[in-house]
C-alpha cells in the first residue's frame, strides 16, 4: 500500500508543484496585493483592507468593463453559433473543394492573435485603410474617426474581428461533433422519408448539442477574459468604449503601477469567471452528464 | 507510450528541481539597502544599464565605460545596453526584486520620488555636489524634499514640429508665437488642402501635452506648485486650461481617426503621417526626428524640411512667458552602491562625455559646454528655446507620477472625443490626487 501511495506521490509531485508555483502562488499574491496599496516596488507594508475592491467596484470604467464583457459573452455566441452550425452543416455535406473551404475557415483560428490584430488595425484605418478605401470606391465614406475611433462602432468592430477569428474553432469543433453522430440514423431517417432539413432539425442539431454547449463554455470564459485583440486593436479606447476587465487591470497594474487595484480587478474578473463557469456547468453542462447517467 | 509520459515526467521534475535550486539561490543574493563598503583601490564591479543599444551611440558608452576604468584603477564598469521597452521592463523587476542595477536611467517626477520612498535611490547632493551646480537648471524634476537623486544628462522640450515645405506652399512665412497666429496657420493649410495636425491620442499622452502646455501657460507657476504640494487643483486656471484646449479642438485641425491614431508606430501614426507629408505638424518633444527617420524608407524623415517652433503663448496667461515644458533621462544611483557609481555618474555629465554625447546627436545635453556641439539645426534651433527658457517645468504626468497621471491621461483623451468637459480632467486630477494621500 505505501509502495502505491509513494508512486503516486512520485508522479503528482512534478505536476503538483508546478501548479503551485505558477498557479496558486501567484493567485495568492493577486489576492495578497489587493489589500494593499503597492506600487510594485519595495515592501507591501501599506494595508488598506477592501478599499481597493470598493474602488474598483465603484469605478465607472471597470462597470463598464464588466458590461462590455457580458456583450462580448453574448454577442460572441449569438453570433458564431448559428454561422458556425450553418457553415459546419454545409461543409459536412460532400461536396468539391471541402478540405480547402475548411482549412480558409480555419486559418484566422490558427493566426497569432498579434499578427490578426495588427493585420485588422491597418485594415481598418481611417483614411488610409483597405476598407475605408473601398467605401469610398463605391461612394460611401466611413465614420470620420474611422470605425476603432468612433465610441459608438468600436465595440461592435472588435466584436466582428472576433467573430472573423474566432468562428473557426466553432466549425471544427462541430465538425468532430458531426463525425460522432451514427450513420444508422441518417439512414433511418431516410428510410422514414425525412427531408434533408427534417434530418437536421431532429437528428443532427440535438445530437450536437454537448458540443454546442462544451464550446459555448469555451467561448464564454474565452470572452470574460478578452485581452489581446481589444489591446491591439484599440487599447481600451476610444473613450473607454472597448475597455474590458482585462485590460482594465493591465491598464491599471503595468501602466499606473496601482498593483492593488489590479489584483482587486483581477480577483473580480476571478469571481466572476468562476461563478459564471459554475453557474453554466451547473444548469447547461450538466445536461450532458446525466444523460450518460442515464 | 509509456516511456514518453516517463520521459515527460522526468523533465517536470527537472524542472520542479531547478526552479526550488534557483529559489533558494534567489535568497542568498539580497542585499537591498545594505551599503557596500569597499576599501579605497580595492576592486569593484558597478553595474551601468542604457538604452543605446544600436551604432555609434552603444559604441561610444562602450568607450566611455573604458576610459573610466582607465582612469580608476580597481574599478570594472559591466555596461548592459538594452532596447528602451526592455530597459524599463527590466527595471521594473529589478527594483521588485530589489537588486537594481548601480547606474541606470530615471525620468523624474512622481515616478522618481516613490523610488526615492521606497528607498531605491542613493542621496547624491553631497557627493555630486559640483556637478549638480553645473546643470542646476533642469534639476527641479529629480529633487525630493531638496535633496537630489539624479543627474539630467539629456533634457528636450515639446514643440511644434512642421513640414517646411508644405508651410511654404500653403504661403505661411514665418511660425506663430499666439493661438491666433496658430488658428490662422490651420486656416491658411486648410485652404490648401492639407491637414493641419496630426496627434496620436490613440496612445493619450501626446494628446496630454496639449493641455500641460495649457495649464502652463494660463497658470502661474507657484498656483501649479501650490496645487500639487496642497492636493487643491481648484484655481480656476486648470479649467481655462481645458476651455482653451476645446477651442483648438473646435477648429478641427487633426488627422482624420486620431482618437485611434498611435503615436510613433507605422506610416499611419502621428509621426508617420507627419514624417510621410501627410499632415503639416505635429506636437512633440525631442525625439521626434529620430522617429520620424525610422518611418521613411530613405531614412531621413522630413530631412531639410524639418521645422521646429515652440507652443504659443495664451492672451491674458498667468504663466511664465516662454517657459517650456519638457523632461528627458537622469543618471540614478542605487542605494546599495558604491561610491564609484556616483562617481561614474557624475563622470558620464562631465564636459568630455556630454561633448561626445552630443556630437553624436545622442540626445540633448544638459551641461552648458556641450550645447555648441549638437550638430542637428532643428534642434539646435530647440536648444536655443530650451537654454534661454525661464524655466521649464516637467511633463506633468511624469511630474505627478504614473497613477495620477494615467487618470489624467485618460480624461484628457475623453476630451478629446468629447465625452469629457474641462471640469471633468481637473476632477479626475483631483481625485486621483486624492487617493494617493
Amino acid at each position: 500500500m505505501w509502495r502505491k501511495r509513494a508512486e503516486i506521490a512520485f508522479f503528482v509531485a512534478p505536476a503538483l508543484a508546478l501548479l503551485v508555483a505558477f498557479v496558486a502562488v501567484p493567485v495568492a499574491t493577486a489576492v495578497q496585493m489587493s489589500l494593499y496599496r503597492w506600487k510594485g516596488f519595495g515592501p507591501m507594508v501599506d494595508f488598506v483592507g477592501l478599499a481597493n475592491y470598493v474602488s474598483v467596484l465603484t469605478n465607472d470604467v471597470f462597470t463598464d468593463a464588466l458590461v462590455h464583457n457580458l456583450i462580448i459573452v453574448v454577442g460572441s455566441i449569438l453570433l458564431q453559433l448559428p454561422l458556425g452550425l450553418a457553415i459546419a452543416l454545409l461543409l459536412n455535406r460532400k461536396m468539391w473543394g471541402q478540405g480547402l473551404l475548411r482549412t480558409i475557415i480555419f486559418v484566422p483560428y490558427v493566426l497569432a492573435e498579434v499578427i490578426a490584430g495588427v493585420v485588422w488595425f491597418q485594415l481598418l484605418q481611417p483614411q488610409y485603410g483597405v476598407i475605408d478605401t473601398m467605401l469610398a470606391a463605391v461612394g460611401l465614406q466611413g465614420p470620420d474617426q474611422g470605425f476603432l475611433g468612433t465610441p459608438e462602432y468600436a465595440l461592435w468592430t472588435v466584436l466582428v474581428v472576433l467573430t472573423w477569428k474566432y468562428l473557426g474553432l466553432a466549425v471544427i469543433l462541430f465538425l468532430a461533433g458531426l463525425q460522432g453522430v451514427p450513420e444508422e440514423l441518417y439512414e433511418a431517417a431516410q428510410l422514414d422519408g425525412a427531408s434533408w432539413w427534417q434530418v437536421q432539425r431532429r437528428i443532427t442539431i440535438p445530437l450536437l448539442g454537448p458540443t454546442m454547449r462544451t464550446w459555448g463554455f469555451l467561448s464564454m470564459i474565452g470572452s470574460l477574459q478578452l485581452f489581446d485583440m481589444v489591446w491591439i486593436l484599440t487599447g481600451g479606447g476610444p473613450a473607454n468604449a472597448t475597455t474590458t476587465m482585462a485590460t482594465f487591470l493591465v491598464n491599471e497594474g503595468t501602466k499606473r503601477q496601482n498593483f492593488g487595484i489590479a489584483g482587486a480587478a483581477s480577483v473580480v474578473l476571478f469571481v466572476v469567471a468562476l461563478v459564471l463557469a459554475l453557474a453554466y456547468q451547473r444548469f447547461i453542462l450538466s445536461r450532458d452528464s446525466k444523460e450518460d447517467e442515464a | 507510450m509509456t516511456r514518453t509520459t516517463r520521459g515527460a515526467t522526468m523533465v517536470a521534475l527537472g524542472a520542479t528541481v531547478a526552479l526550488l535550486a534557483t529559489a533558494c539561490a534567489g535568497q542568498g543574493t539580497g542585499g537591498q539597502g545594505e551599503e557596500e563598503t569597499t576599501e579605497p583601490g580595492a576592486p569593484v564591479t558597478i553595474t551601468w544599464w542604457h538604452n543605446s543599444n544600436t551604432g555609434d551611440g552603444k559604441k561610444y558608452y562602450d568607450k566611455v565605460a573604458a576610459d573610466f576604468e582607465a582612469a580608476n584603477e580597481g574599478v570594472t564598469v559591466e555596461v548592459s545596453a538594452m532596447q528602451h521597452e526592455d530597459m524599463l521592463t527590466k527595471l521594473d523587476a529589478a527594483f521588485q526584486a530589489g537588486d537594481a542595477p548601480d547606474v541606470f536611467m530615471e525620468r523624474g517626477g512622481g515616478e522618481l520620488a516613490a523610488h526615492v520612498e521606497a528607498g531605491l535611490l542613493k542621496d547624491i547632493s553631497e557627493p555630486a555636489a559640483d556637478t549638480i551646480s553645473t546643470i542646476e537648471p533642469y534639476m527641479s524634476g529629480f529633487q525630493v524634499d531638496g535633496a537630489s537623486y539624479a543627474l539630467p544628462f539629456s533634457i528636450g522640450v515639446v514643440g511644434f514640429w512642421y513640414n517646411k515645405a508644405i508651410f511654404e506652399d500653403a504661403g505661411i512665412e514665418g511660425t506663430p508665437s499666439t493661438m491666433d497666429g496658430l488658428y490662422d496657420v490651420f486656416d491658411k493649410l486648410k485652404a490648401s488642402g492639407t491637414t493641419p495636425l496630426s496627434v496620436g491620442a490613440g496612445d493619450k499622452w501626446p494628446a496630454a501635452h496639449y493641455w500641460y502646455y495649457n495649464v502652463i501657460r494660463e497658470c502661474s507657476s507657484e498656483t501649479l506648485a501650490a496645487a500639487i504640494a496642497d492636493v487643491d487643483y481648484s484655481d480656476p486656471c486648470f479649467v481655462k486650461a481645458g476651455e482653451d484646449l476645446e477651442e483648438l479642438i473646435d477648429t478641427e485641425p487633426f488627422n482624420k481617426g486620431f482618437l485611434s491614431t498611435p503615436a510613433q508606430s507605422g506610416a499611419t501614426s502621428a509621426s508617420g503621417l507627419l514624417a510621410t507629408g501627410k499632415v503639416a505638424m505635429e506636437l512633440a518633444g525631442h525625439w521626434e526626428p529620430g522617429v520620424m527617420q525610422g518611418l521613411t524608407e530613405d531614412g531621413t524623415g522630413l530631412g531639410d524640411n524639418t521645422g521646429w517652433f515652440p507652443y504659443p503663448s495664451i492672451e491674458g496667461q498667468q504663466g511664465t512667458e516662454f517657459a517650456q515644458m519638457g523632461g528627458g533621462d537622469a543618471w540614478a544611483v542605487s542605494n546599495s552602491s558604491p561610491d564609484a557609481a556616483v562617481d561614474f555618474a557624475a563622470y558620464l555629465i562631465s564636459d568630455e562625455v556630454q561633448q561626445g554625447f552630443a556630437e553624436l546627436d545622442m540626445g540633448l545635453p544638459t551641461n552648458p559646454t556641450a550645447s555648441g556641439s549638437v550638430s542637428d539645426p532643428a534642434l539646435s534651433e530647440l536648444l536655443t528655446v530650451r537654454d534661454g527658457a525661464p524655466e521649464i517645468q516637467l511633463y506633468l504626468d511624469t511630474l505627478l507620477g504614473t497613477s495620477i497621471g494615467g487618470a489624467m491621461n485618460d480624461e484628457i483623451a475623453l476630451l478629446f472625443a468629447g465625452k469629457a468637459t474641462p471640469q471633468d480632467v481637473v476632477d479626475a486630477v483631483q481625485s486621483a490626487a486624492e487617493a494617493e494621500m
